[in-house]
């Protein structure tokens, strides 16, 4: 266990440091890749293959899950099997459409007639939740930065369509929107977008030294 | 040469924060900072206690952040987070689970929930407790959901790479009663998140919760060197704008 931890810690170590590096010396003065721009090329070619396989794993992990909420009779076991049914189907479709042109159409008609109005209504759905949301956010928490956020929400929202029977306001519309979209949405945009750099930066370091080891080198 | 220079700079930059980091880290070993307090981390701490007390069960989200992407920072300060949050509430009845919308991202996670759970009773690991949801984002939200519905869950951590999606999760929490601690690296999970869920983290805050879960020394260093290069890069901002004001740039 603690050979696989030093080896699992090595790799992530000197892998990580060889792509820092192809990204920071990854082109010669003409524009061309140089030695380490290549190696960081290969090296990212080969994580994305083994993501590819990753989302082999990942999907028997979900027929796992599923298949064992239905022997257990647990809650939503039937969907569960509607789950596990189109899953086979639609991977066998998959395998099908490269030799059979009808599976490949049935294929195209699963994502286009199934997947996306599903999806499309989750977005609609998501539009309901985000507006009792926020009717929620001044009882659950009455602040003045809550009061900011709704106010600044409701204006850029008033500002962007046209209103019943009256039209475009053009103060709203001309004035307002525009000039809190581009100076105070953006500089607090930045901020927080600075914010996040920072924690990502000092998030790979921790991994480069070692010391944040989320690849099951824990024990070594 | 203008491009070696500037991954020469680059080079600098990261090796001086580096250097802080390591600085602040022997630092911090001998006198602890302290931080300021952010409510999400005090509530999740006592929550983590007493799922272990009451018999029911942490629900990390870990969103779909790929780990070959820029966003693979906010994937991974969740992955630590889980790691520690499954450590301190594996001695309960019911093991924490862990949900993605990665496929590598749902596999380090099943690596993390396996070393928390060695950590108080070795073998009692499920490996079904690490899932992948979905592959898009509204379909991993699909695939989260009854695990924040139906499988007891008391406490939510919503922590890592979300679009808008993140606020049927917020809100499936809201309607079970279960506390939810949420943080995103984008913006507009972050807006979405500061309506819809009771513990929202702002900006980098996501990267703190290192250092408020008490994951080593070096979490709390990583916190004072983000402090030092945000006063870095407010001075030079204002001098740039100062200069730029005097006709210098």
């Amino acid at each position: 266990v603690k050979f696989k931890g030093f080896l699992t810690t090595t790799c992530a170590i000197v892998f990580g440091a060889l792509v820092l590096a192809g990204t920071l010396f990854g082109h010669n003065a003409d524009g061309t890749l140089s030695l380490l721009g290549e190696l960081q090329q290969l090296i990212l070619n080969v994580a994305v293959i083994l993501a590819g396989f990753a989302v082999l794993v990942g999907i028997l992990n979900l027929l796992l899950v599923h298949l064992k909420k239905v022997r257990l009779k647990q809650k939503g076991a039937g969907y569960s099997i509607i789950l596990i049914v189109t899953l086979v189907a639609t991977f066998l479709l998959g395998l099908l459409a490269h030799y059979i042109p009808m599976a490949a159409s049935l294929f195209s008609d699963t994502f286009q007639f199934i997947q996306l109005p599903v999806e499309k209504s989750l977005m609609a759905l998501l539009a309901v939740t985000l507006a009792y949301a926020s009717m929620r956010l001044l009882r659950r928490n009455l602040s003045l930065v809550s009061v900011i956020f709704l106010v600044t929400a409701l204006l850029i929202m008033a500002g962007m369509a046209p209103w019943p029977f009256l039209g475009d306001e053009p103060f709203l519309s001309g004035v307002i929107r525009p000039w809190m979209t581009r100076i105070p949405v953006v500089a607090g945009a930045r901020g927080i977008l600075l914010g996040v750099a920072l924690g990502t930066l000092t998030t790979g370091l921790r991994i480069l030294f070692g010391s944040d080891r989320p690849y099951g080198g824990k024990d070594g | 040469v203008t491009g070696i220079l500037q991954g020469l700079v680059g080079l600098g930059i990261i090796l001086l924060v580096a250097a802080i980091m390591v600085g602040m880290a022997a630092l911090q070993r001998k006198s602890p900072a302290s931080f300021r307090m952010i409510p999400a981390f005090t509530r999740l701490r006592s929550a983590a206690g007493r799922i272990v007390e009451g018999g029911t069960r942490l629900h990390v989200s870990l969103g779909h952040g790929m780990l070959t992407s820029p966003q693979s920072g906010a994937s991974l300060a969740g992955l630590t987070l889980l790691g520690r949050l499954a450590e301190l509430t594996s001695a309960g009845d019911q093991p924490p689970i862990a949900t993605s919308g990665d496929a590598a991202l749902a596999i380090l996670s099943q690596d993390a929930l396996q070393a928390g759970s060695q950590a108080s009773v070795p073998g009692k690991y499920d490996p079904t407790t690490g899932r992948l949801t979905g592959l898009t984002p509204f379909s991993y939200a699909a695939g989260a959901l009854p695990a924040i519905l139906d499988e007891n869950v008391s406490t939510n951590v919503l922590i890592g790479n979300f679009g808008p999606e993140v606020a049927l999760l917020a809100e499936a929490a809201e309607r079970k009663n279960s506390l939810s601690v949420a943080a995103s690296d984008n913006i507009t999970a972050q807006a979405v998140l500061f309506a819809s869920a009771p513990e929202p983290l702002i900006g980098e805050e996501l990267f703190a919760a290192g250092a408020y879960i008490e994951a080593g020394p070096l979490h709390a260093a990583s916190l004072r060197v983000q402090d030092i290069l945000r006063w870095l890069i407010i001075i030079i901002t204002l001098v740039g704008a100062l200069l730029k004001m005097g006709g210098f740039l």
